[in-house]
């Protein structure tokens, strides 16, 4: 019954999948949370910079954001990312670059709202110790909103799971464009969809249940 | 009274949104017409997106194949104002003719084996061949074989770029865009080597303004691709829109729609094939 | 907790600081602008003809509007069938009977686990072998049915959480005076609800002109981005610049819808008839665990 799978990279495809969604997420965990500091800062210019970072972002389809890394900063800006010259890599860290810029944003925007749920005297304790504002931020205030902001989190994480098929635009060897080219191939279209389907579920469903007990795990009591 | 405000801007979202849906749906009632429903019209597929061959422009659709169809319409009978022009892309082509979405397809439509078990064809019309378009100082390609060590572009999907992978080099990197447009610009840039597809395509993106004397055509002739007519399997079109291409060759027809298409792009086009005499 | 008790009023040397801070942001912006803006003028991107057809109205009248006019059909029918059926399928998941609730659940988090592109493909595949959809309408088929599977199974997620917002005297009350549940949940809880929900609802549009551009690469639906890159083989492979005008257009249309929705949040709250609980428009933390649309 699953013939149909035979010459195909399956698991190599998802795979690539798998690695894009961690690389990007670790780099947009990373970038997301410099944006929420700049966006709760005390510098005018960069608080201003976030806002306009976050807004533009997430008003622009992913899939102009991935072209854009790939025909600009590539083709256009020469730009490969240290990727000596092998398409695929450098495709591949482009769209990794891609989904962190988008990515970011969203991470930015949840923890932002971590850190609306931390009580106003956690930090006005803090500032009464003497720290400041990057003590505040690092030690007092981020640590507590990271622990609120699994959930939202976790949901930027399932949808950047889901975003990474945009890479095929671009030609990476990713799930979706490897589902692409085997129903082009093969007659079995409900069998292939269900073996995608399933690998998104198994890919997703785990990451929302770890995050749910993770958030329950860390949750601060109040 | 706030709360009504804010009912009200909703409401004015939603009616919005349901004008555009209207607007829109009569639109697509008027393009579902099969070919047989508007009385007098015929309907074509062509490509919108490549120059010379078929593009969709502010004046129209323009382009050899463009050329051939407007020719071969009036044959059958039907003036340029009665052809209904449909975008038919490389994947959907079958499809379209064996539903009878379209009437028939010049659509840089080349006849193979696996095409012919499933729709027929009439012509072919012009011998075109798979080429290599690189930028005009680059001389390190001479054969198939070099493009081991080189980037190559083109379409996802594409079987030219699968010719080459599978057959002529396969160590040759690919870089897959959905549009050739896209592997133009790092072709200039130097990010890719060479682009690959049918020759005559190349020479119509060569000729354009802004890339004039930049780029070239290796001339490698990597396959020959007869582009045919597409009908509906068993049509009685076929043998119609096959005396309609052969009058337009013998009355300089053909001569001047290469002329007009193929001239300014320096692309030497092989002579009008017979009828039936597909090159393998 | 407002951003400001982070750090204490700004005294001469933290001004100081400040200054310093902004100027070396400055800098490092300028040289990046600089080099991005030199490298594109030594590549001739900036040059004029490359810019000038999206200053004429023909590519406009050609491409560009023809392409808008599909993205916005295609997000607003999918936005009109799925509000209602995830109107459905998130007070199917409330249900008290397990029959209800269960294959409601299921739909639901199935829809949501997958891609909508994967979504979108095997839809015009499916339509292609069983329906006959003309090969006209068949991409804008997909990529709706795509839209609508996906979006009502957020949305759904919206109108559960937005019921469970509300304060449980609402529904404890209803239920005293005798309303039968039907009763409660279509006088009592829905029309509390929505008002908590407009803003959720109104971002996920954004969503949704946003994955529109999904069909267009992968679908060949003929939308704004498709278009404008049909636009670039005509006007000479400036496939950059008409990326910018499409990227221009859609942050243009949804920064206006991003704008409505939080002037709308910002009303509701002031509403004093409803219970001035909102759902966050994205992040959704408002209310802590909510589903978080708009990613």
């Amino acid at each position: 019954m699953f013939d149909f799978l035979e010459g195909y990279d399956l698991l190599g495809a998802f795979w690539a999948t798998v690695q894009l969604t961690v690389y990007s997420a670790i780099g947009s965990l990373i970038w997301g949370t410099l944006l929420a500091g700049m966006r709760v800062g005390p510098v005018p210019l960069m608080r201003a910079f976030g806002t306009a970072y976050v807004n533009f972002v997430r008003n622009i389809p992913l899939t102009v954001i991935i072209l854009f890394s790939s025909l600009g900063l590539y083709q256009t800006l020469g730009v490969d990312l240290g990727g000596d010259g092998i398409v695929q890599v450098i495709s591949f860290r482009l769209s990794v670059l891609g989904l962190i810029v988008y990515t970011s944003a969203f991470v930015c925007e949840a923890l932002r709202s971590g850190i609306n749920t931390v009580p106003v005297g956690q930090a006005e304790a803090a500032r009464a110790l003497g720290l400041n504002f990057g003590q505040v931020l690092r030690l007092i205030v981020l640590p507590q909103a990271f622990r609120a902001a699994v959930a939202p989190l976790a949901n930027v994480l399932i949808a950047l799971t889901k975003n990474t098929t945009v890479a095929a635009v671009i030609g990476v060897a990713e799930a979706s464009l490897l589902m692409k080219e085997m129903i082009e191939n093969e007659a079995q279209l409900v069998l292939i969809g269900a073996v995608f389907a399933f690998g998104f579920v198994c890919l997703t469903l785990p990451t929302g249940l770890l995050m749910g007990l993770l958030g329950k795990k860390v949750a601060v009591k109040r | 009274m706030k709360l009504r405000k804010v009912t009200a801007a909703s409401a004015a979202v939603i009616a919005l949104a349901l004008t555009a849906t209207a607007c829109g749906e009569g639109a697509a009632e008027k393009d579902a017409k099969g070919p047989e429903g508007g009385k007098g019209k015929i309907t074509v597929g062509i490509k919108f997106d490549q120059p010379g061959i078929g593009q969709k422009t502010p004046q129209g659709y323009a382009g050899f194949d463009v050329d051939v169809a407007k020719f071969v319409a009036k044959e059958l009978g039907y003036s340029e104002d009665q052809i209904e022009w449909k975008e038919s892309k490389s994947a959907d082509r079958e499809n379209m003719l064996s539903r009878g979405d379209v009437d028939f397809i010049a659509a840089s439509y080349s006849i193979n084996d696996e095409r012919e078990a499933k729709v027929d064809f009439a012509g072919p019309y012009l011998l075109a061949h798979q080429d290599l378009l690189v930028r005009a100082d680059d001389d390190s390609i001479k054969s198939p074989e070099d493009l081991n060590s080189k980037k190559l572009c083109s379409v996802t999907g594409s079987t030219s770029a699968q010719n080459v992978k599978e057959k002529l080099a396969p160590k040759a990197q690919l870089q897959e865009y959905p549009t050739y447009s896209a592997c133009l610009t790092g072709l200039q840039n130097g990010a890719v080597d060479a682009l690959t597809t049918d020759d005559s395509i190349l020479a119509g993106y060569a000729a354009q303004d802004s890339f004039k004397g930049k780029f070239k055509l290796t001339g490698l002739k990597l396959s020959n691709e007869n582009y045919g007519i597409g009908v509906k399997e068993g049509s009685d079109l076929k043998a119609k829109i096959n005396s309609a291409l052969e009058k337009m060759v013998s009355d300089g027809a053909w001569e001047k729609a290469v002329a007009a298409h193929f001239g300014p792009a320096n692309y030497k086009n092989e002579p009008a094939p017979k009828i039936g005499d597909i090159k393998k | 907790m407002s951003a400001s008790v982070l750090y204490e009023a700004q005294g001469p040397r933290a001004k100081a600081r400040n200054v310093v801070y902004t100027a070396v942001f400055l800098v490092a912006a300028a040289v990046l602008l600089w080099w991005v803006y030199s490298s594109l003028k030594e590549k001739g991107q900036l040059d004029w003809a490359m810019w000038s057809p999206f200053f004429g109205s023909e590519s406009w009248t050609t491409y560009l509007l023809p392409g808008l006019q599909n993205t916005l059909l295609a997000a607003a029918l999918s936005l009109v069938i799925a509000l209602p059926l995830g109107a459905v399928l998130g007070i199917a998941r409330l249900s008290d009977h397990a029959w209800v609730r269960v294959p409601a659940t299921v739909v639901v988090e199935f829809f949501r686990a997958i891609p909508v592109l994967i979504l979108m493909v095997f839809c015009g595949e499916f339509y292609y072998l069983y329906t006959g959809v003309s090969s006209d309408s068949r991409p804008l088929y997909a990529v709706i049915t795509g839209l609508v599977l996906y979006n009502a199974s957020v949305l759904a997620e919206v109108v559960r959480a937005g019921i469970l917002s509300l304060p449980k005297g609402q529904s404890e009350a209803a239920m005293a005076i005798g309303l039968r549940k039907s009763q409660v949940m279509r006088v009592v809880l829905l029309p509390q609800a929505v008002t908590a929900m407009l803003p959720a609802i109104v971002s996920q549009i954004v969503v949704i002109v946003k994955d529109t551009a999904l069909g267009g690469y992968m679908m060949t639906f003929p939308e704004l981005l498709s278009s404008a890159t049909t636009a670039s083989s005509f006007y000479g492979a400036n496939i950059i610049q008409s990326l910018t005008v499409a990227a221009v257009i859609f942050i243009v249309i949804n920064f206006a819808l991003t704008s409505f929705a939080s002037w709308l949040e910002k009303r509701l709250r002031r509403a004093k008839k409803s219970t001035g609980v909102t759902l966050a428009p994205d992040g959704g933390a408002d209310q802590s665990a909510f589903a978080a649309p708009g990613v």
